[in-house]
């Protein structure tokens, strides 16, 4: 894994490419490719979070889609018991980070080893999966909110803050699931040059020195996991306003695999790189959808093997470090004319 | 023991200290003092336990009995973030680094965590200047040699400008040249601080010594000046043999 502190510049310029797509799009796309993107976008933001936890944190989350689906059911509940989405919004996030919170401290503070972590989130993911499919009687429900069981519930549609007789259009939610991303991928960037930010990837690098240099890596730690759950719940609100619905299925095992398999094409240590994998894949998968002669599965599982055995460092590093490369050789040739030049002026 | 020493306050004491790994004793019933700005050197054959009694200091280890009192608080079972934050730089056996970071990277971490940013800055700067460090700054930790992997964590030890010192075998892998500037750096870091330095290599011992203790089966065989260990028959025989 590459990175550490690279500065700010690099997020600054893709986010003001985003920021670009997200005003250009909607006048070049058609509307059923704007409501396809909402969800890509809405799975990005979940990217991210991983991005954040494991490539920067060091910390492998097998189940950050529970912190995804949990933000989306708490959205979609706190939606149809308050009448409108604004609050829903906080409390979805209030809701995965507080559960990211109390699962993090046992833990990191039980000092659980990498392995078991990922053994742990993956199995909390699939309980949630078993739990929410046997809520199907009338019997379950929170507030007014049935929960649905396997056939999911409806998620109410975003409207302006305060203002719940103006629900916003498709083409609105996508300004607003496009800001998202730009906004939370800003802010991990930025988080990343902070000071904590830094201890962070210091831990990822090397717990035992960070400890010795006195700090507590288990509050890091902590912190970290609770902020990324907090994106991924972001991602979940997104999502069930994208696809109109949340069902049980996003706590299953091929959605919590296939975050994995973003991250590890588009990169440990970037945050761009697993967002620009979740939108490749994205539209891989649909056209692949299309067609019934390959195997969707299939395909990926061969992708996910070529990048493990053959790009085992990602897109985006590999791109990074092709690309100084580069440069280095001829910065370097430069730098000896200007010296040869110098002597030469010095000999006349 | 000479009276001028005693004057000046105990900063490290262990009382009883013993580390047992099922039937094995590492350590075994070691009491252990060491003064403020003293330089203790600790030495033993392989297996006399010098490294797990430096690991109970440190806090990676939790030691089956006994007492470890830093400045005036015991510290038995604390965790090494907490013995790190009292002001104690640790260097362990095998180079403890970020692999990762670039040597500025490493060496920031270690200054921001006493200090706030501007001044942090500074005290990277100068800690490279010191350790010259220069010509590497930008360079990954995980791509040098071995002995500047230590010299970086050495260098992360001395911007944390702790006031005691603990290093386990800092001149391990290094060459002779390296050696001796390890050496004078420790020297100079004992002008601020108390070093406890673990160490099998004897010429270097020689460089740096003032006290030393001999550990031997997990014990404290016997505490003098390098000389007098030297002469005396009893460490001869269990750890100088032929070489001294």
């Amino acid at each position: 894994m590459t990175g550490g502190n690279t500065g700010m510049r690099p997020v600054l310029i893709f986010a003001l490419i985003g920021t670009v797509f997200m005003f250009g799009a909607p006048y070049v796309l058609q509307l059923f490719t704007i409501i396809n993107l909402t969800t890509a976008i809405a799975l990005a933001v979940l990217a991210l979070s991983l991005a954040l936890v494991w490539g920067f944190g060091g910390i492998l989350c097998f189940g950050q889609v529970a912190f995804f689906g949990l933000g989306a059911y708490a959205y979609t509940m706190g939606a149809i018991n308050f009448g409108g989405s604004t609050w829903a919004i906080l409390v979805a996030i209030l809701v995965s980070s507080a559960f990211a919170a109390i699962l993090g401290y046992f833990v990191f503070f039980g000092r659980v080893s990498d392995v078991y972590l990922g053994v742990i989130t993956l199995t909390v993911t699939l309980i949630f999966f078993s739990l929410i499919r046997r809520t199907s009687g009338p019997e379950f429900k929170i507030g007014i909110a049935q929960i649905g069981g396997f056939n999911g519930v409806t998620s109410p549609p975003l409207n302006l803050p305060w203002d719940t007789s103006s629900f916003l259009f498709p083409e609105q939610v996508f300004y607003v699931a496009m800001a998202a991303l730009i906004l939370c991928y800003v802010f991990c960037g930025w988080l990343m040059n902070t000071h904590f930010g830094r201890v962070c990837v210091g831990i990822r690098e090397n717990e035992l020195r960070a400890e010795l240099l006195g700090y507590d890596s288990r509050l890091y730690k902590l912190g970290i996991f609770t902020i990324s759950a907090g994106i991924a719940a972001i991602g979940g609100v997104l999502f069930c306003n994208g696809v109109g619905r949340i069902t049980p299925d996003v706590f299953n095992l091929y959605n919590a695999a296939l975050t994995i398999i973003w991250v590890i094409v588009g990169g440990r240590g970037t945050l761009i790189g697993p967002i620009a994998a979740t939108f490749g894949l994205f539209y891989l998968t649909s056209a692949l959808g299309g067609q019934s002669t390959l195997n969707n599965n299939l395909v990926l599982g061969v992708i996910l093997i070529f990048f493990v055995l053959l790009v085992p460092k990602g897109v985006a590093p590999t791109i990074t470090d092709w690309v100084a490369r580069r440069r280095r050789p001829r910065k370097a040739s430069r730098r000896a004319r200007r010296t040869m030049r110098r002597d030469e002026g010095s000999n006349a | 023991m000479k009276p001028a020493r005693d004057k000046r306050p105990v900063i490290v004491e262990t009382q009883n200290l013993a580390m047992h790994f099922g039937g094995v004793r590492a350590v075994d019933q070691v009491d252990f003092t060491l003064f403020d700005k003293e330089l203790r050197c600790l030495i033993g054959p392989n297996g006399a336990g010098k490294s797990t009694f430096f690991k109970c200091l440190t806090g990676q280890l939790v030691p089956s009995a006994g007492k470890v009192i830093i400045r005036d608080g015991e510290t038995t079972g604390f965790e090494p973030h907490e013995i790190a934050s009292l002001g104690v730089g640790i260097k362990t056996q095998v180079p403890n680094v970020f692999d990762g970071l670039t040597v500025d990277e490493n060496i920031w971490l270690s200054a921001r965590r006493w200090h706030a940013a501007k001044r942090a800055r500074a005290v990277v700067a100068e800690t490279i200047e010191r350790l010259q460090l220069g010509d590497i700054r930008r360079e990954m930790v995980g791509r040098l040699a071995h002995g500047q992997r230590q010299w970086v964590e050495l260098g992360m030890v001395v911007a944390a400008e702790p006031w005691l010192v603990l290093l386990d075998e800092p001149a391990a892998g290094m060459t002779h040249d390296e050696t001796a500037r390890t050496a004078d750096l420790i020297k100079e870091i004992n002008t601020q601080a108390a070093l406890i330095v673990v160490e099998h290599d004897m010429q270097f011992i020689r460089m740096i010594s003032k006290q030393v203790t001999v550990f031997h089966e997990g014990r404290v065989l016997m505490e003098d000046t390098m000389d007098a260990i030297s002469k005396d028959k009893r460490a001869r025989e269990v750890y100088l043999g032929n070489r001294a």
